[in-house]
C-alpha cells in the first residue's frame, strides 16, 4: 500500500466558535486523508513529531461514500487513542472506489501511547461531526474538509 | 453541506427579552425560531445561530418553537444551546441534537467552610485537587470496572455509584433524574463503546471541563431566601463546582448512532435533512428507540462520573483540612444535565402533552411546585447552575413559572464569542495563567493551550447571560460565585 504524492497538509480553518474544523489537502485521495490524521493527531499533542513508532495497527474499512469513510476513519483514530491509549499517524494508506460509488479503505497505523514526560498534551478531540463534512477534488488533488468536537 | 449563514430574520419581540421569527425563513419550517437574550446578547450572536435554529424547525414532530437560549452560539447540526421538543409519537430524535458528550453537566457542592479558612491552604488543596482528579489527554479513571460493573454503571447511574460506597445516599434527591436515566439498555451499545469508556470513570476530561473552588461573597447573593434553601449562608462561603461528562463513551454511543442515521435516513426512513449533523431517526422506529435507551446508558455512565469525582473531592478535603469529611460539610446544591433528550409532559396551547425534549447546551430549569424536584427544592424552584469563564464568575439560579416558554430550559454557560484559533492568538497559556494568579486565581492545566482556549475574552459576560435568563424569564438569579482556583484538562 501507498499513500500517493507524499502526506499533504492539514489546517485549521477559523470558521467555527465552539469546536474545529478543519481542512486537509494532497495530490492525492490517499494523500488528503493522510493529512487529515495528522491534523488529528495535532489536536491530541502539541509535538506530533515526537510520537514514535513503537506500535502498529490495521484498519479496513467500507462506506457507501467517500466523506462517509472520511469519518469513518477518523473516528477510528479517536476510538484507538481512547480505548487503547494510543496516538497514530499513517504509516501507510490506499482508498479503492468501484463504480458504483462504494469505498474501502486499508491503512497501517505507527505510533504509541501517550507519554505525559514525552508529549505535550493539546486536547481531547471527542468525534469528529458531519457538519461540513465533504470529500473532493481540488486544484491541488483532493480536498477534505471536517469539523471535530472538541 | 450547511452553507454560509442565511440573513437574519426579522425577529419581533414577544415580551422582554423574548423575540420569535415569522417561521417562514426557509422552506419546510414547521414552527418558528424563539430567541430568548437581551438586545445586546441578541446583536452579537453568531448568524450561523439563526440559520442553525430555522433548520431545527424543519425537523419533523418539532412543537412551539426552535428554541436558542442567551448563551447560544454556533455548534454542529443543532446551536448550542439549542432546546427543540419533539412529539415521539410522529417525531424524530437527533443525536446532533444532543451533541457528543452526551450528559455533560454541573454539580455544585457547598462547604461548611469560609474563605479566609481556606485562603491559607488554597495551593495545597488545589494541587491535591489537580492530582487525585485526573484530567487531560490519556487520563484513566481512579475506579476500576469490570464488565459486569460497566453494565450496572449504564443501569444504574449515581445511584450505582453510592451503593459502591461513592458518596452519601442523600446526595441522588439532589441530582436531576435522581442520578439515573430510567429506559438505559446497555444491549443497544456498542463494543467500541463499551471499550472505550472502561476506563474513564473518574475522569475530567479536557476542553471547557474543569474543576473550581469558588467563593460566595456577600455582594453575590441576589436572592437570600433561595440561596438559604439552597445552603448558602455563610459569609465568603466556598463551595465547588465540576463540569464534566460521559466521556468517550458518550462520545462513541453518539458517533455509532450519527453514521447509522446517516446510512439509513434516506432509503429505511424517507428522511431529508438540511445538515447532515441533523441526521435523526423516528422515535418510534428501532433505531430511535435503541439510540434513546443507548443514550440514556450514557447519561448515567455522566451521573456516576460526577459522583465518584464528588467523593474523590470530599476525601482531598478531609486530608487537606484533617477533618471528618461531613464536618466540612460537602453536601450537594445540585447536578444539572446538559446535553440530553428527555420524556416530559408539557403544556402546549393548552393541551398537556409527552415530548422528547432535546436540550443541548442547555439546562433544564423546573418550576416551584414541579412533582419532579426533590421535597426540599419544591418552593424554591429547581436549581441552575451556569459556568462562566474560569476568569469572571458563575451563577447559581431557579427555575420559574415562566419559563415554559423555553420547555423550562434555561442557559448553561457564557457562551464563546470567538473561536479556539482566535483565542490562542490573542494569549499564551503560560501568560494566563500568570496573569489569572495575579488575579487571585490559581490554575493547575493539564494543557496550556486548552488553558488559552477557555480565556475569560473568549465568551460573552456570563452576567450578562444570567441577566438575561431573568429578563427572558426562563430562571431567576440567586448567588454569582467567584473563582479562586481553577483545575482543568
Amino acid at each position: 500500500m501507498t499513500h500517493g504524492g507524499g502526506r499533504g497538509r492539514c489546517e485549521v480553518l477559523d470558521d467555527v466558535t465552539s469546536d474545529v474544523s478543519l481542512r486537509a489537502r494532497g495530490e492525492s485521495l490517499e494523500a488528503a486523508f493522510t493529512a487529515a490524521a495528522d491534523g488529528l493527531l495535532s489536536l491530541t499533542v502539541e509535538n506530533p513529531e515526537a510520537v514514535a513508532a513503537r506500535e502498529t495497527r490495521a484498519v479496513r474499512l467500507e462506506e457507501e461514500a467517500l466523506d462517509l469513510l472520511l469519518l469513518r476513519f477518523l473516528n477510528e483514530l479517536v476510538y484507538l487513542r481512547d480505548a487503547e491509549g494510543l496516538l497514530l499517524r499513517v504509516a501507510s494508506l490506499a482508498i479503492r472506489r468501484d463504480g458504483s460509488g462504494g469505498t474501502a479503505l486499508e491503512a497501517r497505523l505507527e505510533g504509541e501511547t501517550f507519554d505525559a514526560s514525552r508529549h505535550e498534551a493539546a486536547g481531547e478531540v471527542k468525534a469528529t461531526t458531519a457538519h461540513g463534512l465533504a470529500v473532493a477534488p481540488c486544484p491541488e488533488g483532493w480536498e477534505a474538509r471536517f469539523t471535530v468536537d472538541v | 453541506m450547511p452553507g454560509p449563514a442565511r440573513p437574519r430574520p426579522a425577529l419581533r419581540p414577544l415580551r422582554p427579552g423574548v423575540w420569535e421569527s415569522a417561521g417562514d425563513e426557509r422552506p419546510g419550517m414547521h414552527v418558528p425560531v424563539r430567541v430568548f437574550a437581551s438586545e445586546k446578547l441578541l446583536h452579537e450572536m453568531d448568524d450561523q445561530v439563526f440559520t442553525q435554529a430555522a433548520n431545527v424547525a424543519t425537523l419533523p414532530g418539532i412543537v412551539g418553537a426552535s428554541c436558542c437560549m442567551p448563551d447560544a452560539h454556533w455548534g454542529y447540526g443543532f446551536p448550542i444551546g439549542g432546546v427543540a421538543a419533539i412529539d415521539p409519537r410522529h417525531g424524530v430524535i437527533s443525536p446532533g441534537g444532543i451533541g457528543f458528550d452526551i450528559n455533560c453537566g454541573m454539580r455544585l457542592v457547598r462547604t461548611r467552610l469560609t474563605w479566609p479558612e481556606v485562603e491559607p491552604r488554597l495551593a495545597e488543596l488545589v494541587d491535591a485537587l489537580a492530582a487525585r482528579v485526573p484530567a487531560g489527554v490519556g487520563s484513566r479513571g481512579f475506579v476500576k470496572l469490570a464488565d459486569d460493573d460497566l453494565e450496572a454503571v449504564l443501569g444504574e447511574g449515581a445511584r450505582w455509584a453510592v451503593g459502591r460506597g461513592f458518596g452519601r445516599p442523600a446526595d441522588l434527591a439532589l441530582t436531576e433524574s435522581g442520578g439515573c436515566f430510567p429506559g438505559a439498555d446497555p444491549a443497544a451499545v456498542s463494543e467500541r463503546a463499551w471499550k472505550r469508556g472502561k476506563d474513564q470513570l473518574g475522569t475530567l476530561g479536557s476542553g471547557n471541563h474543569y474543576l473550581e473552588v469558588q467563593v460566595l461573597r456577600p455582594e453575590g447573593v441576589f436572592d437570600a431566601e433561595r440561596a438559604r434553601a439552597f445552603g448558602l449562608d455563610l459569609d465568603e462561603q466556598v463551595v465547588v463546582m465540576f463540569h464534566c461528562g460521559s466521556r468517550g463513551f458518550g462520545h462513541q454511543v453518539a458517533s455509532d448512532y450519527l453514521e447509522d442515521f446517516l446510512r439509513k435516513m434516506p432509503a429505511k426512513f424517507g428522511l431529508e435533512v438540511i445538515d447532515r449533523e441533523l441526521a435523526c431517526a423516528p422515535v418510534s422506529s428501532r433505531e430511535g428507540r435503541d439510540y434513546l435507551a443507548a443514550m440514556c446508558c450514557a447519561a448515567n455512565m455522566a451521573f456516576a462520573n460526577r459522583q465518584v469525582i464528588l467523593h474523590r473531592i470530599r476525601e482531598v478535603f478531609g486530608d487537606v483540612f484533617e477533618r471528618d469529611e461531613a464536618s466540612l460539610g460537602l453536601d450537594m446544591v445540585y447536578d444539572v444535565a446538559h446535553n440530553t433528550a428527555k420524556l416530559e409532559q408539557h403544556e402546549v396551547d393548552g393541551r398537556r402533552r409527552e415530548l422528547l425534549v432535546h436540550r443541548k447546551g442547555a439546562t433544564r430549569a423546573f418550576p416551584p411546585g414541579h412533582p419532579e424536584l426533590p421535597p426540599a427544592y419544591r418552593e424554591t424552584g429547581q436549581p441552575v447552575i451556569i459556568g462562566g469563564s474560569m476568569e469572571t464568575g458563575s451563577y447559581l439560579l431557579a427555575g420559574v413559572e415562566t419559563g415554559a416558554a423555553s420547555f423550562f430550559s434555561t442557559a448553561h454557560g457564557s457562551g464563546r464569542t470567538m473561536s479556539r484559533t482566535q483565542a490562542r492568538k490573542r494569549v499564551r497559556g503560560r501568560d494566563l495563567k500568570r496573569r489569572m494568579e495575579h488575579h487571585g486565581i490559581l490554575v493547575r492545566a493539564a494543557s496550556m493551550r486548552g488553558l488559552a482556549e477557555e480565556a475569560g475574552f473568549a465568551y460573552k459576560s456570563v452576567d450578562e447571560v444570567a441577566a438575561a435568563t431573568e429578563l427572558a424569564g426562563l430562571s431567576r438569579r440567586v448567588a454569582r460565585l467567584v473563582p479562586v482556583a481553577n483545575v482543568k484538562g
